[in-house]
């Protein structure tokens, strides 16, 4: 019943609550330590270049790969990462946790190596790619496809914590009582528990999405770096940065608007909570 | 349920600025602690930012400086020179810039950031690096605009991709490379594991890379002499440091070193 009640209650308590005056102060030391790099970066941009730069071909041909290739990161997160969390978050087996540790690895492997890592696989004389190569003239480094592998690989970490965490929580009995009534496994994942999990799922994405945005460090490495094709806007911020550091702000950001305003659109539907068990 | 005294966003805000701007002062004034400039004796930690072409002449001509001075010690920082100098005009602590190339080096001269007239201590010749035994038979600048190959140079922000750009354009031919490296280590790196199959490197990076690359002669018509300058920048916190670097590196040990590693010295 607590469950119940206190999901009922959830959004009075949000405005009624009172920090103590020591959180509060490092909250506020928080938000500050977060706005004031942007505010930085607001306070040296050269405005009068925005449209300049918004102009050249290669500020647009990186935003619009970035755009490409961060979504077909998450689709190719949702596709697999929301059947492994499935898997870690339900069935026992043998060496799970192991399982786990390596679907997380990447979170914590610096890119760079995460980078070799693929090279090493996936790469033209890689354990795998020498065989994708010559069994299917399919080549990833230097790619977008390539650009596309790295992203996921840092990203869909993300989505699979957030979405086995939601698994976990959710309330086995009501899958259960779909399955009396005579639903298979896969119409109850689909239509009863992937609904239930819809914030988490929201929430997993989107958290992949901006890492596979953001993604520098492997995609330099495995996917190399050329205009259109494999720059993406970290690469072209940071290759800017060398030359021409008024470019490199103006395109952190455009970077940064199109990243926040994303958050900010979808902040109230992974916000709110499961409404499920309620209706 | 839970707060001792009620406290609104607006009253909590200045304090935070406040004590936000205590630790930024904080971590203003430390910092200036590097010896070597007191008593004209050479101590300290010398920063050294150097092309990353300099890596192996580099660390040695550093071994032999630390050898000289047992109370100094020097610290690299290698990357492409257009890394490097964007990294000093933000203010990063070099002691010591050299680059791969005059125009970069001008950056930093234009921002007035040189302590002294930059000096040309070493120049280079390109090479097109291949896989070891050159299996693909690239034999000319002109080969490498075969689509078919995976070529890498640098990005034409760093010296070496100019030099690439300048090369290409001298040879007549017409090369899209598959990437623009970082730097010219990684050019190198590309090819060394297989995942180019040529790239345009300075024939000190080839020689370096020697046990898993060949390089094949880039005729000196068409090629372009990199030349490698260095200064002692203003923003030295240990001057008398970088100075007895720079000397050591234009000396004739300095020039034995670098020729060792296949620079030739003016």
């Amino acid at each position: 019943m607590t469950a119940t009640h206190e999901r009922a209650t959830a959004p009075r308590r949000v405005g009624r609550e009172r920090l103590p005056i020591p959180a509060l102060v490092l909250a506020c030391l928080a938000v500050a330590f977060f706005a004031l790099p942007f505010i930085g970066l607001l306070w040296r941009a050269p405005w009068r270049s925005l449209g300049d730069v918004l102009g050249r071909d290669t500020v647009r041909d990186a935003l619009w790969l970035s755009i490409q290739t961060s979504l077909a990161s998450v689709v190719a997160s949702l596709l697999l990462g929301v059947p492994l969390a499935w898997l870690l978050a339900r069935i026992d087996f043998p060496g799970r946790g192991l399982v786990r540790a390596l679907a997380t690895l990447s979170m914590v492997l610096p890119p760079v190596v995460g980078g070799v890592a693929l090279f090493a696989s996936f790469g033209r004389r890689g354990l795998f790619g020498q065989y994708l190569d010559e069994w299917f003239g399919l080549r990833l480094p230097f790619t977008t496809s390539g650009v596309i592998v790295a992203q996921t690989f840092v990203a869909m970490p993300f989505l699979v914590l957030t979405v086995e965490a939601a698994l976990r929580q959710f309330d086995h009995r009501v899958e259960d009582a779909a399955r009396t009534l005579g639903a298979g496994r896969w119409y109850v994942f689909s239509r009863v528990t992937l609904p239930a999990i819809r914030p988490a799922l929201v929430a997993g994405a989107v958290l992949a999405w901006a890492r596979a945005l953001g993604e520098f460090g492997a995609t330099i490495t495995f996917a190399g770096n050329f205009p259109g094709e494999t720059q993406t806007m970290p690469l072209a911020t940071y290759l800017a940065l060398e030359t021409d550091p008024d470019e490199a702000i103006m395109l952190a950001l455009v970077l940064i608007a199109v990243s926040f305003a994303v958050l900010l659109g979808l902040r109230d539907r992974w916000l709110g909570g499961s409404r499920v068990i309620e209706s | 349920m839970t707060a001792n005294a009620p406290q609104p966003i607006g009253r909590a805000a200045p304090a935070t600025l406040a004590l936000v701007a205590l630790l930024a002062a904080g971590c203003g004034v430390g910092g200036d602690d590097s010896a070597g400039a007191v008593d004209g004796s050479v101590s300290g930690e010398v920063v050294v930012f150097a092309a990353a072409s300099l890596t192996e002449a580099f660390t040695e001509i550093g071994e032999s400086f630390e050898a000289a001075h047992p109370d100094a010690s020097v610290t690299f920082s290698f990357a492409a020179s257009s890394e490097l100098v964007a990294q000093i005009l933000e203010g990063a602590p070099a002691d010591v810039y050299a680059s791969a190339d005059l125009a970069t080096m001008s950056r930093l001269t234009d921002a007035g950031l040189n302590a002294a007239e930059p000096v040309v201590f070493a120049e280079n010749r390109s090479e097109i690096v291949v896989a070891e035994g050159n299996p693909l038979g690239i034999g000319t600048v002109a080969d490498l605009a075969d689509p078919d190959l995976l070529v890498v140079t640098c990005a034409p922000q760093a010296p070496c991709g100019a030099y690439a750009t300048q090369i290409f354009e001298r040879a007549g031919v017409e090369v899209t490379p598959d990437s623009y490296e970082q730097n010219v280590k990684s050019v190198v790196t590309k090819v060394r594991i297989g995942e180019a199959d040529a790239g345009i490197a300075y024939a000190t990076d080839v020689a370096a890379a020697a046990d898993d690359v060949d390089g094949v002669a880039i005729p000196a018509e068409v090629d372009v002499v990199a030349e490698y300058p260095m200064t002692l920048t203003t923003e030295a916190t240990n001057p008398v440091g970088g100075d007895a670097f720079v000397d050591l590196v234009v000396s004739d040990s300095g020039r034995a070193i670098l020729a060792a590693h296949g620079f030739s010295t003016p």
